[in-house]
């Protein structure tokens, strides 16, 4: 397992974030994680590189469990990539995709920057066109590409990613879900991927999670999810979306 | 108080009986104005003896000092080998200038080498000045060390002897200052009219005035009229009534006066400007003002150190009648006159300087014509103090950069104190900046270092404000995926949180130097030089251009370092976000 949760809870003072929720990313595998604001998606998402520490439960990744990691290794080995993009205002666009590299420092800062083109390629950008630019230049579509790509050029073995391409309209969206599923096909790495779009969910991933109020409702294929709910929570918000 | 004690104590004063009604008698009145004038033919009799007594008897104890003084013996000084110089201070007006001016050229007469720091602030920063040691004698008034200093609530009995006897026991029991015999004139509020308006009505005393008061219009200072022992109390004693009263500025009350805008006005009894005008003075024959004799005000480390010098300045006792100081002021402030010049003449005149010495340095000088020509004339002189005041602003601003930045960004590693920590900085821009000057002398003395921290304080608050604020709210989305993606809380604020903040903190940069600049012309206040300078003495001396050849060459600096921080502030801009923020 790629990545693997058991019984985590997390509590934000009074409010129970999460309550005990498991969930395995196998290698190479995308799971989707569906539900409401305030479900706890996202933080269920930040356990795994530690930008949220869970009060219980274990959090495993690559098979080892996160408290056993540094935190700064494990996230410079784990994509990420935010709903906004977090690209840093004041680098271009092929600084930012070559962060982590730089970061890992040693023989791969030296190669930083042909990785960072590389990814870009891989994710439909001219990095020689844009590789100069500053992100408030590119489209918003363009800056989640550069995101993907930042969380591409470290190479890593687990992609998290938080409501990737939510800000975006319509048509940029599709553009940007064809592209992360041309990714996926050439770099096949483990995804989790947080979104309230249930139809996002079963078009990007192999098995989609139905999180609601800090507890996993069900796990399946998409087909599966359509053909049988587990709970009465799961088939309501299959057929709201059912269009 | 004997008979006796009282000649020789009025001996000074008697000085002034031949030009001018000497001052009248106090609280109880009929008693004292039988006394005062048995007091005055005496010392009629006593002026011949003791002046040739003063004159003649430079290092011999001096009559005149010894009855207020019979406790504190006057050393017997020579012209002494004092090592440090002598500083001498004036308070920031005419009057006060000449005075310490007289003061400083009678000392290098007699062979003490003197430090001048005219124009110190107000009552507070010369006096505290005096206290700590950091000057060694300034010209002040009996009645000001009184209520001002002292703060007294009520005048003693026995009129100008009374207050000096009472001023001279407390300043020496509580502060170990010491005054020196009072110099021979009293400097107190004149409440004066036209002579036209004067033979008119028939005025004469301050009773006379309230009889006619109700037909008359007053222009007075809003200081006078604010405080208890001005007009409140004065209309109280003498049951006045004005048909209006009218707030003035000090500048222009002469001329309202002269003009005929208003019929009465609150003058200073010294000021060269009621002789230009010829104006009437009324008698406060109710003895409502307090006695505000002028004399020389010692420190202790003065007295300890260098008697001689204390010895030397006890010459100028008794020595200057009103009518004296009255012309001496008119000299300067009406006729321009540099302060240097008119005190040697004087000195001279008085016998007490060797005749053809030159004033040792005369930076008073005051061209007169247009505001260019001053101007021009006065570049070697700008163009030095402009240099004084850059340094000041900034090496205090460089300071507080190296203090502020740093805080502020320990401060975003250290939330829970940080809002306590920006307020507490925040406050000391509350304090005023002559209050803050003045609690500084205890500690710093008077010079460019007490100038210097006030003005780090006071560059401090935009620096670690803006700090603070502008790293803590750098860009959220770009530092929470910069620390995702494996940047140490180091590296998140070396590349993203400073860089970002970069140009907020060079706004709060740029906006503690344009304060500082302007707070820096305050820095003259504590003698520590600079484009304030000239402000505080043309303020002084009524001389507008002066204030000018200091406020414009202080604007424009200011106008400079504004425009030129500007300028970094976009060069710190980085790239990405100056775009975006032009677009």
């Amino acid at each position: 397992m790629q990545l693997s949760a058991a019984q985590v809870t997390k509590h934000y003072g009074a409010v129970a974030a999460l309550r005990g929720v498991s969930l395995d990313v196998a290698a190479g595998e995308c799971v989707a994680l569906v539900g409401e604001s305030g479900s706890g998606k996202t933080t269920l998402l930040r356990c795994f590189n530690r930008m949220v520490e869970p009060d219980g439960g274990r959090v495993a990744v690559g098979g080892r469990d996160v408290l056993e990691l540094d935190p700064v290794l494990l996230r410079r080995a784990t994509g990420y990539v935010p709903q906004d993009g977090g690209l840093l205002p004041h680098w271009t666009v092929l600084r930012n995709a070559a962060l982590v590299p730089r970061l890992r420092g040693g023989a791969e800062a030296a190669q930083a920057e042909a990785v960072a083109g590389d990814a870009l390629r891989l994710v439909g950008l001219d990095a020689a066109r844009l590789g100069e630019r500053y992100p408030h230049e590119l489209s918003g579509g363009q800056r989640q590409r550069v995101a993907l790509a930042r969380a591409l050029a470290g190479r890593p073995s687990v992609i998290l990613l938080d409501e990737p391409f939510g800000a975006l309209d319509a048509i940029s969206r599709a553009d940007a879900q064809r592209t992360f599923l041309d990714v996926r096909r050439a770099r096949p790495t483990a995804c989790l991927l947080v979104t309230h779009d249930l139809h996002e969910a079963e078009r990007l991933a192999d098995r989609v999670a139905v999180m609601r109020d800090g507890v996993i409702e069900q796990v399946a294929p998409p087909a599966e999810l359509r053909a049988g709910p587990a709970t009465e929570y799961v088939a309501r918000l299959l057929q709201r979306t059912q269009l | 108080m004997s008979t006796a004690d009282a000649i020789v104590r009025r001996t000074a004063g008697a000085l002034s009986v031949e030009q001018r009604d000497p001052p009248s008698p106090r609280r109880h009145a009929r008693w004292l104005a039988a006394r005062t004038y048995a007091l005055r033919v005496v010392a009629l009799l006593a002026c011949a003896i003791g002046s040739a007594v003063v004159a003649g008897a430079q290092n011999a104890t001096r009559s005149p000092s010894r009855s207020t003084l019979d406790a504190q013996v006057v050393p017997r000084g020579r012209a002494a080998a004092v090592t440090r110089p002598i500083v001498v201070a004036s308070k920031p007006f005419g009057e006060s200038y000449i005075l310490a001016e007289l003061f400083a050229q009678l000392l290098e007469a007699r062979g003490f080498q003197v430090d001048r720091r005219p124009g110190l602030g107000a009552t507070e920063i010369a006096f505290g000045s005096l206290r700590s040691g950091a000057v060694d004698v300034y010209p002040e008034y009996t009645g000001t060390g009184l209520l001002a200093i002292l703060g007294a609530d009520s005048v003693p009995a026995g009129g100008a002897r009374g207050t000096f006897d009472l001023v001279a026991r407390e300043f020496a029991r509580v502060y170990g200052v010491r005054w020196l015999p009072p110099l021979g004139f009293e400097n107190t509020y004149a409440i004066a009219v036209r002579r036209e308006t004067a033979q008119r009505l028939r005025l004469g005393t301050l009773s006379d005035l309230a009889r006619a008061a109700p037909s008359l219009t007053a222009g007075l200072t809003a200081d006078f009229i604010g405080r208890p022992d001005g007009l409140p109390g004065l209309a109280r004693r003498y049951g006045l009534r004005f048909a209006a009263v009218r707030p003035l500025l000090p500048a222009v009350k002469y001329q309202a006066l002269a003009s005929g805008a208003v019929d009465v006005i609150d003058g200073y009894s010294t000021d060269g400007l009621i002789a230009r005008y010829d104006l009437v003075v009324l008698e406060d024959d109710l003895d409502f003002f307090p006695p505000y004799e002028a004399a020389a005000l010692v420190g202790a480390r003065a007295q300890r150190e260098a008697p001689g010098a204390v010895l030397a300045l006890t010459e100028l006792s008794g020595r200057l009648d009103e009518a004296t100081m009255r012309a001496l002021n008119r000299q300067l402030e009406v006729d321009g006159a540099p302060v240097a010049e008119v005190a040697v003449a004087e000195l001279r005149r008085l016998g007490l300087a060797a005749v053809g010495r030159r004033a040792a340095d005369a930076p008073q000088r005051r061209a007169r014509g247009s505001l260019a020509s001053t101007l021009w004339a006065e570049r070697a002189a700008i163009g030095r103090r402009t240099l004084r005041h850059l340094e000041l602003t900034g090496a205090s601003l460089l300071a507080a950069v190296l203090v502020g930045v740093p805080l502020g960004l320990l401060l975003e590693r250290w939330r829970g104190g940080a809002e306590g920590v920006v307020r507490g900085v925040g406050l000391l821009q509350t304090v005023p900046s002559i209050a803050l000057l003045a609690f500084m002398i205890p500690l710093l003395g008077i010079g460019v270092v007490p100038a210097l921290v006030a003005l780090f304080l006071y560059s401090l608050y935009p620096i670690v404000r803006n700090t603070y604020s502008g790293v803590r709210d750098a860009d959220p989305p770009a530092v929470s995926a910069a620390r995702a993606l494996g940047m140490t809380p180091a590296q998140v604020l070396r590349h993203v949180r400073l860089p970002l903040a970069a140009p907020i903190v060079m706004a709060g940069v740029r906006t503690a130097a344009v304060i500082n600049v302007g707070t820096a012309t305050l820095a003259a206040f504590v003698g520590a030089g600079g484009l304030g300078e000239p402000i505080v003495s043309g303020l002084a001396l009524a001389d507008s251009r002066q204030v000018l050849a200091g406020a414009i060459p202080a604007a424009l600096l200011a106008l400079l370092v504004d425009v030129a921080l500007g300028g970094a502030e976009r060069l710190v801009t980085p790239r990405g976000v100056r775009r975006r923020a032009a677009g």
